[in-house]
């Protein structure tokens, strides 16, 4: 399987940290208000980010 | 694969005026993924609400919808169902908008057994208006107006719910985000009143004046104090004090309202 591609739709992204805590593998990081992707070979595809953004800023592409 | 959330949303309406963590957010997409789970058609689907944060929800969402008077919003649904018992009705609102400004309507609704769909967001305080304390806010708690902490005894709105004769009533909270469609799902399914209660949490007038760092930590609380309804069963009384159960908390089968206003019509035509 490809590693799941992770979108941030940052004109969304109020910044909550949801994502990033909920996270089990780290792959995401808080940049001052701003969710982003720093390791982004490290996503497995849980979709805890996406499942939990109040905001539908993230979206995890798995094609 | 992701879901597409965007069939159902209003283009253009994005970024929502909800605070950064607000749940209200998450109980919308679970919403939508009821919505699609049960294949209601756009046309024939009402999203009805009253006042406040959670009452804004409908102006996200690309069906038919009404944004009514604070706590009317089940009078206004009543209304809509009985004009158009085919449609799909479903009503979205807070803790204050639902069960303190609309009390009343929403007891009604619920002794009368008419088929709809209530989405109860309680995040126990009036958000919109600046943390004013609610009938939902926990005793001891701090609002604006308790600052020194509420002395109120606490809604239960799920017992409330059943005691005023909803046939379907269950609860979940904004951390249980995969048990929310599927709850949501099985209201819009039930003939009849469903009440989902959704604990939900305020980070901006409600978290940070009862000592949550985060939103985070209040999505951890919801996690720790959340008990399945099964597993209750199990518990004692002290031991499920100051739970919060999870679940399908009360099912039964009632004749529904239109239903019956349907055969008042027909006896009244035969006079």
């Amino acid at each position: 399987m490809n590693t799941p591609r992770l979108e941030i739709i940052e004109h969304y992204c109020k910044g909550c940290s949801i994502c990033v805590e909920f996270c089990p593998t780290n792959v995401l990081e808080m940049d001052g208000f701003l969710a982003k992707v720093i390791r982004p070979e490290a996503c497995i595809g849980c979709m805890q980010c996406e499942l939990r953004c109040p905001d539908f800023a993230i979206k995890v592409h798995k094609d | 694969m992701a879901f597409d959330y965007d069939k159902y949303l209003r283009p253009g309406k994005l970024p929502h005026i909800w605070c950064p963590g607000c749940g209200h957010g998450i109980v919308l997409k679970g919403l939508l993924r009821a919505i699609d789970a049960c294949e209601l058609e756009k046309n024939r689907t009402a999203i009805v609400s009253g006042i406040g944060c959670a009452s804004r929800l409908p102006g996200y969402v690309d069906f038919n919808t009404l944004h009514t008077a604070h706590g009317r919003a089940a009078a206004f649904a009543t209304g809509i169902k009985m004009a158009q018992p085919d449609m799909n009705v479903l009503v979205v609102g807070g803790d204050g908008d639902g069960v303190a400004i609309g009390g009343n309507h929403f007891i009604h609704a619920c002794r009368r057994n008419i088929d709809m769909t209530y989405v109860l967001m309680n995040n126990f305080i009036y958000g919109m208006t600046g943390g004013q304390f609610s009938p939902c806010t926990p005793t001891g708690d701090k609002a604006s107006t308790t600052p020194y902490g509420n002395p109120d005894p606490t809604f239960d709105i799920s017992k409330l719910a059943i005691g005023a004769g909803a046939t379907f009533v269950a609860r979940t909270t904004a951390y249980h985000a995969t048990q929310i469609d599927k709850l949501i799902a099985e209201g819009i399914r039930h003939k009849g009143m469903a009440i989902i209660e959704v604990l939900d949490d305020c980070p901006t007038t409600y978290g940070r004046r009862n000592k949550f760092r985060s939103v985070v930590d209040m999505m951890k609380r919801f996690k720790e104090l959340a008990v399945p309804v099964a597993k209750a069963a199990t518990m004692s009384k002290e031991e499920l004090d100051g739970k919060i159960v999870t679940g399908i908390l009360h099912r039964e089968e009632r004749p529904e309202y239109c239903e019956q206003y349907a055969e008042v019509i027909k006896r009244a035509q035969n006079l």
